[in-house]
């Protein structure tokens, strides 16, 4: 059964979200510490900094070494959380992640903010949009993409019981809150937010809410979709995936990120392992983003709900009729 | 001089090393015998002299940690970790062997008494400031020990963590530099040049100190004295020699990578047994 959304029109960034769960969380785990590369303003470290100032270690301008230096504090029984951009971690320090983290399965938890094209202006240096799947590839490795400020905050506190490596990714720009109270996030579990039983749309992230809009469109035209929030992008819930695709048919993933190796990819591994069936991938189809307002990137890109119902009426037309 | 320093016991010791260092590597078949010869002294001194630490009881919150961030060189630490009791030295058999607890490159998940896993280069030095910072932060007295070669010291991240050392004053950090002067092509300084090493670590913020390398005597004075020092990091410059006691290894980049014969070892089996204790000088 689908899970109850929120009812309210607010919106909120996940990095504001994790700012603030990581203080709450530090309150009565003095093993938390905090690790920036000179970003405690956009990583939202701020208040950790001025309630926590021993446990706030500023690493400058240098992640390789502020990764190695969360490695060495864990094995000192330290929880690290590691922030800076999703293009520099992991994009600067994946030698360090994999030696130094993954490979000794440290409880290092290294959450990005900034990922995705929703960077906006900055531009595409700035936009991690492949990082995922460089993440996913480590064996160890939990990776995370909450889809609102609800779920990133439960997130954290998961996180800080959570033995082992872990990524999350956040986003610079506000997004719709999706979730009440009431939710439960778990890592592993990918829950359903909407029941459907013509496609099935697994979506993370900003595109949580897209996939939403576009079920909305599809109901309209008779098509009954079923929109997963696959938030844990590894260990992928393997068993919704495969319910999905059993009770489906067809599955559309949606990501802010290149359609090789991140949710697409997963999905695809599991279906095609497990229940092969119709997939249409959205996401960046191999290639970079650019300048331009977070809104209007997703539009260039077709990381919109018009894009996820069109790839849902592609999916739902190319299965096979009995 | 630190009288408590029985040096001749130590020379006897790593002459003993150098033996099993050659001998496991040829028998592995592979291995690294050039950076395990330049270091062994220095891990002697370290782990039969200076350390605080406590075989029977490895994950002890207060022990030392050391790091070998030029983990290649881990034959030479393996031994000295086995002498030292915290495996087994049966285990010194299986060297790179399938399933065996001692790995190409230091593996802290298999190996008791190595603290992190290391193998890339300019790794391992973050790691041990990461540690330096923890003892630091829970007042716990113990010291960290960097071991870092002079090739890995062209990985732009060792600078990184220099810089970061300095800016914290992290004085329960100690970093030593094999400087052996070879790196696997050829000489480091025909590769990318590093002197003037020790001014570039002065110039970070560090206190510097620079010795012979295979001098046991000096090596324990200089650890002594790098743990009196107080708000800045420490470096230690050890000029080393690679493939240090046996004659025709010494200084030859041909034995970076590779393992002796069984022709080889014989010879340098031969010419160790018949070096006065400390190898040649």
């Amino acid at each position: 059964m689908a899970i109850r959304l929120a009812q309210t029109s607010a919106s909120q960034a996940t990095r504001d979200a994790y700012g603030e769960a990581l203080v709450a969380v530090a309150r009565n785990n003095p093993r938390i510490v905090a690790l920036t590369g000179d970003l405690r303003d956009s990583n939202r470290l701020e208040a950790f900094a001025a309630a926590y100032p021993d446990r706030f270690i500023e690493c400058g301008i240098a992640e390789q070494n502020m990764a190695g230096v969360a490695a060495g504090l864990a094995t000192c029984g330290k929880i690290p959380f590691v922030s800076s951009f999703a293009a520099f971690s992991p994009g600067r320090c994946y030698d360090q992640i994999r030696v130094l983290i993954a490979q000794p399965r440290l409880s290092v938890k290294l959450v990005s903010t900034h990922g995705g094209i929703t960077v906006g202006e900055d531009g595409m240096s700035a936009q991690a949009v492949e990082e995922l799947a460089m993440m996913r590839a480590l064996a160890n490795m939990t990776v995370l993409v909450p889809a609102d400020a609800v779920e990133t905050a439960q997130a954290i506190g998961a996180l800080t019981e959570h033995v082992g490596p872990a990524y999350m990714r956040l986003g610079r720009s506000a997004v719709p809150v999706l979730f009440d109270d009431g939710y439960r996030f778990a890592i592993g579990t990918a829950p359903v937010l909407r029941d459907g039983d013509d496609v099935a749309i697994a979506a993370c992230g900003v595109m949580v809410s897209r996939a939403l809009a576009a079920a909305d469109t599809l109901a309209a035209e008779g098509i009954s979709a079923r929109v997963l929030n696959c938030s844990t992008l590894k260990p992928l819930d393997a068993s919704a995936i495969v319910a999905a695709a059993r009770e489906t048919g067809a599955i559309v993933t949606a990501e802010e990120h290149t359609v090789y190796g991140g949710l697409g990819g997963a999905v695809c591994e599991v279906a095609a392992a497990h229940h092969p069936v119709p997939v249409e991938r959205v996401g960046l189809q191999d290639c970079y983003g650019e300048s331009g307002s977070p809104e209007a990137l997703l539009e260039k890109y077709g990381l919109t709900a018009a894009a996820i119902a069109s790839a849902a009426r592609r999916a739902v037309s190319r299965k096979t009729r009995p | 001089m630190d009288p408590s320093v029985d040096v001749r016991a130590l020379e006897a010791r790593a002459r003993e090393f150098r033996k099993t260092i050659l001998k496991i590597i040829t028998r592995a078949g592979s291995g690294h015998p050039g950076g395990s010869l330049s270091a062994i002294d220095i891990l002697t001194v370290l782990y039969f002299h200076h350390m605080r630490h406590d075989p029977a009881n490895p994950t002890w919150p207060d022990r030392d940690r050391f790091v070998l961030s030029k983990g290649h060189g881990c034959p030479a630490w393996y031994v000295v970790l086995a002498e030292a009791g915290y495996f087994d030295p049966r285990h010194l058999q299986t060297l790179r062997e399938l399933n065996s607890i001692l790995q190409g490159h230091p593996d802290m998940t298999r190996t008791p008494g190595v603290d992190m896993s290391t193998g890339s280069l300019g790794l391992g030095f973050s790691a041990a400031i990461g540690m330096a910072m923890a003892g630091r932060l829970d007042g716990r007295p113990y010291r960290v020990y960097a071991m870092l070669g002079d090739g890995e010291s062209q990985e732009g991240a060792v600078w990184e963590g220099a810089l970061l050392a300095a800016h914290y004053g992290l004085d329960n950090l100690t970093a030593i530099t094999d400087r052996n002067g070879l790196q696997q092509t050829g000489r480091t300084e025909e590769r990318i040049r590093l002197d003037p090493l020790a001014d570039k670590w002065r110039a970070f913020g560090w206190d510097v100190q620079e010795i012979d390398g295979h001098d046991l005597a000096a090596i324990a004075g200089a650890l002594e004295r790098a743990g009196t020092v107080r708000g800045r990091p420490q470096a230690i410059i050890a000029r080393t020699v690679k493939g240090k006691g046996v004659s025709f290894l010494e200084g030859v980049v041909g034995f970076h990578g590779k393992a002796l014969t069984p022709a080889e070892l014989d010879r340098a089996l031969t010419e160790l047994d018949g070096a006065p204790a400390g190898g040649r000088r």
